[in-house]
């Protein structure tokens, strides 16, 4: 379905990703936002605060961040569509409800809007250092997907998707910004409301009764309910059945948590966003995401200048991570996948295993506080390529 | 980066004084008013005041991939540890712009031309120090040329609270007239220290 117009800011604008990505947001149908001030973030949901009230929307100014973790979902079982805001110390904290939402299946989203690390780190400098925490930041097996957008356009395209993969796999899905990216001001163009897809959520249509709240359907996501609609079970954290009761066995552990792995895992094609440039004759490509993509960019049209041939694959989504898109760089030409972050080796790990010796995988490493330096990944590149 | 008519500008000085508001209006200027290509990077401590604070700004006439600025073509500076700290960074012949009573420049490099103005003050004689940022951004709209004049006025007034549109528009503008008398003046207004 389209976008509701009274949601969507259509238009050209100068904005910062933080403000964006409460714009897509809103575009994307979300009408319920708890939260709790931390710099980077807080600039999202002061948008949210502001734009709710003429949207039929509502925020919560929570007492922590543990409370706006579970408000969020609250809410989406009262039927909205709901975010919640943080930056590290504060995604720490919420790291027990993200698991809830992922064994619950209740669709929401978490904001990330990553800064140097760890603790309370660097409030107002950029990091990338959260990108394990978003994939096991909670405890026991679970998936989840988690975007990165590389500017303010792209922070208002991502939160619309982030909204539009959490209704489809019935997941929480992580929006990880950085500073850069939530505190950088770009052109930003909001299309009209009938040119924004919107994902519904997927209400049952059986009878209080014949419904069975955790029965798999399609894609192994079970539909949903929203309170008021009559049915009446049970929404736990424990393990649970087809009906939702918790069921303390073995077997019922194994089809669960598995389903709820799959879903998500299986889907990675369909999840893979990312953007691909000069591959076609690369001997070296150098995979990024998030704002160390741009100073990439950079360094890739330096290097080519310079005689390497280099390529640039950008990835929007982190996770699950994209492991056909390895597979399909490797194989030709290409020898080398360089990789730089603004941390010190965590996205690398997944390409290292999945590349499995076929390439040589070099990190450049970055504690954070600020981006790498064009010269630094130019010099890898060259060396990658000799 | 100079093809497509591309401008890197850093804009420096303490936080409260304004320099991010500045930079949104001249982004703004150009991206809706004149339906170019800007972004806007800013970096700032955890204070709320009297930090340094500064935006590096970027103008084209394309989309612009690395929003990072090593050697600015401009650099406007409203504080003194912004002049000392960025104007070595300044490219050949580069410009700088400055708050006159806030920094006293010295030891400025042959190849730059610069241009003072006491837009603290033109601020208080409008009764609101804190207009000083508008003051600046009328007096770079008229020496630089980064920014359609026109495009820039609007910017301000789509980007400030509503109620003191009036009192920022006279503040853009007694900042641009006092650019536009500095240039008509000619080599005298020029390289002041």
């Amino acid at each position: 379905m389209q976008a509701d117009r009274i949601g969507v800011l259509t238009g050209v604008h100068f904005i910062d990703g933080d403000f964006a990505a409460a714009e897509g947001a809103i575009a994307a149908g979300c009408r319920f936002a708890a939260g709790y001030p931390i710099t980077p973030s807080t600039e999202v949901v002061e948008r949210l605060a502001s734009r709710f009230p003429f949207v039929g929307g509502l925020f919560i100014q929570m007492e922590d961040e543990i409370a706006s973790s579970i408000a969020i979902q609250g809410a989406v079982w009262a039927g909205a569509k709901a975010i919640t805001v943080s930056s590290g110390p504060g995604i720490s904290l919420m790291a027990e409800h993200i698991g809830y939402a992922a064994m619950t299946e209740t669709p929401c989203v978490f904001v990330n809007v990553q800064r140097g690390g760890p603790s309370t780190g660097l409030p107002t400098l950029p990091g990338q250092a959260d990108v394990m925490q978003a994939r096991w930041g909670s405890h026991g097996d679970y998936a989840i997907i988690a975007l990165c957008p590389n500017s303010p356009q792209e922070a208002f395209d991502l939160a619309v998707t982030a909204f539009n993969f959490a209704e489809r796999y019935r997941s929480p899905v992580m929006l990880l910004l950085d500073e850069c990216i939530g505190h950088m001001l770009e052109k930003v163009v909001i299309p009209p409301a009938d040119e924004i897809e919107v994902v519904p959520r997927r209400l049952t249509e059986k009878k209080p009764g014949d419904y069975l709240p955790y029965l798999p359907g399609d894609n192994m996501v079970p539909e949903m309910v929203k309170a008021g609609m009559g049915h009446r079970f049970h929404i736990t954290g424990l393990t649970h059945d087809e009906r939702g009761y918790p069921v303390m066995t073995a077997a019922a552990q194994e089809k669960l948590v598995r389903r709820l792995v799959d879903k998500i895992r299986l889907a990675s094609r369909d999840l893979a966003l990312y953007e691909a440039r000069w591959l076609d004759d690369a001997e070296v490509v150098v995979l990024s995401y998030g704002i160390t993509s741009r100073v990439v960019h950079r360094a890739v049209e330096v290097a080519r200048e310079r005689g390497a041939k280099v390529g640039q694959l950008r990835l929007k989504t982190i996770w699950p991570f994209p492991e056909h898109l390895i597979d399909q760089l490797l194989g030709g030409r290409v020898r080398s996948i360089v990789v730089p972050e603004l941390n010190l080796g965590q996205l690398v790990l997944e390409v290292e295993r999945t590349t499995r010796g076929r390439a040589k995988v070099v990190p450049i490493g970055h504690a954070g506080g600020t981006v790498h330096e064009v010269g630094v990944i130019v010099e890898a590149i060259l060396e990658a390529a000799k | 980066m100079s093809e497509a008519n591309t401008s890197e500008i850093r804009i420096a000085g303490f936080g409260g004084q304004g320099v991010i508001l500045a930079g949104m209006i001249l982004g703004k200027g150009a991206t809706i008013f004149e339906n170019r290509h800007a972004t806007l990077v800013q970096s700032f401590g955890p204070e709320a005041r009297g930090g340094s604070c500064s935006a590096q700004v970027v103008l084209s006439d394309q989309p612009i991939a690395y929003p990072y600025v090593a050697r600015p073509r401009i650099l406007v500076a409203m504080s003194q540890e912004a002049f000392e700290r960025f104007a070595p960074d300044l490219a050949p012949n580069g410009l700088l712009v400055y708050e006159q009573d806030l920094v006293k420049v010295h030891d400025l490099r042959p190849d730059l031309r610069s241009f003072g103005i006491p837009a603290t003050r033109i601020a208080e004689e409008l009764r609101r120090r804190m207009v000083l940022n508008i003051v600046m951004v009328g007096f770079v709209a008229a020496v630089t040329g980064l920014v359609g004049v026109e495009a820039a006025r609007k910017a301000v007034v789509d980007s400030v609270p509503k109620g003191t549109e009036h009192l920022n528009v006279t503040a853009f503008d007694k900042g641009c007239e006092y650019g536009r008398r500095l240039i008509a003046g000619g080599p005298a207004g020029e390289g002041k220290a």
